[in-house]
């Protein structure tokens, strides 16, 4: 039951992120070169709802489906990781069009080559995990 | 019923995909989870013995196995809109962007969700497509678990929550992005 919560709750999002195009290595060149509004409008909508939502189940304490109370857990401050970090990443993104969740559907869209990035990426994950204790955090 | 698909069938415009993006994280939320898809990569790292070479990967994966079953089914997903929800008109991109890419060599810009000349397994063979593809995909792993969270991670699940970290984080997704996008992908798109 479990399985299907979370396999169509992923399926919803596979089909949006191909929908509205978010998974085209076209909307993300374009978004880096601020010639159009749409990818701005898809994250800057998703932002505004995910704070109001954020505050309502906080401030109305609403429980999980488990039982539970949903919490989030703080981050843990840091300039240099999450600066050095994001701009590795962004890097990446601008390059292959592509951050992790739209790997993922594009793969389901039939284009086998991103299985490359996919594998890249788990290989960059795994360089990461081994160098970790070097780098500034 | 058919009109319906017909009607999910045309592009969906951002007011309509971005609150259905928040919807997805709110619908983790309540189910006790976290929106975050990067998290997936370590997790394969640590189920292929990554604990080994790194006690990064030595954790107890298997309270993460929702979300690789999350991201089975964004690969379904993928795959129901392109086989049933299909559009047959080409992505409407900014002129600007067109003209630019045309400049750079890209043949037919928004005829696919991908430009053919460099994701194809003939170009991974070449230095242009191995740099996008092996380079770009490497980058996007390190500097995703470097910095904690990707896209869903920092700048969606992060920022709703009103977290300094993920606008930074944000912020440098940015720096990397307009780097690329403007000093180097000129370079790498005319290898």
């Amino acid at each position: 039951m479990k399985f299907l919560t979370y396999l169509s709750i992923g399926t919803l999002f596979g089909i949006i992120m191909t929908k509205s195009q978010a998974i085209s290595w076209y909307r993300i060149y374009e978004m880096f070169r601020f010639d159009a509004f749409h990818m701005y409008g898809i994250i800057g909508s998703a932002v505004i709802l995910g704070i109001i939502s954020v505050a309502l189940i906080k401030k109305y304490k609403f429980k999980s489906t488990e039982g539970t109370p949903i919490t989030f857990s703080p981050k843990n401050m840091s300039i240099p990781r999450y600066l050095f970090g994001g701009t590795i990443f962004g890097l990446g993104w601008a390059m292959t069009g592509a951050c992790p969740g739209p790997i993922y559907t594009l793969i389901g869209n039939g284009y086998s080559v991103i299985l490359v990035v996919l594998f890249s990426a788990i290989l960059g994950t795994m360089a990461y995990g081994i160098l970790r204790k070097r780098l500034p955090h | 019923m058919e009109s319906l698909i017909e009607w999910m069938s045309q592009p969906w415009p951002w007011y309509v995909a971005g609150p259905l993006i928040a919807f997805t994280m709110v619908l983790l939320l309540f189910v006790g989870k976290s929106f975050g898809v990067s998290d997936t990569l370590r997790t394969t790292c640590a189920i292929g013995g990554g604990g080994r070479v790194s006690d990064f990967f030595d954790f107890d994966w298997r309270k993460q196995v929702w979300n690789l079953i999350f991201v089975l089914g964004a690969v379904i997903g993928g795959f129901i809109a392109s086989t049933w929800l299909q559009q047959p008109e080409p992505i409407p991109l900014a002129q600007d962007t067109v003209m630019k890419l045309q400049e750079l060599g890209i043949s037919n810009p928004g005829a696919d969700y991908l430009p053919e000349e460099i994701f194809s397994w003939e170009s991974l063979f070449t230095l242009r497509g191995f740099v996008m593809l092996v380079i770009g995909g490497f980058l996007i792993g390190f500097g995703a678990r470097y910095a904690g969270g990707c896209t869903s991670g920092h700048a969606i699940s992060g920022l709703s929550n009103l977290q300094v970290p993920s606008l930074i984080a944000v912020v440098g997704f940015f720096i990397g992005g307009l780097i690329m996008t403007y000093l180097l992908l000129p370079v790498i798109l005319t290898l």
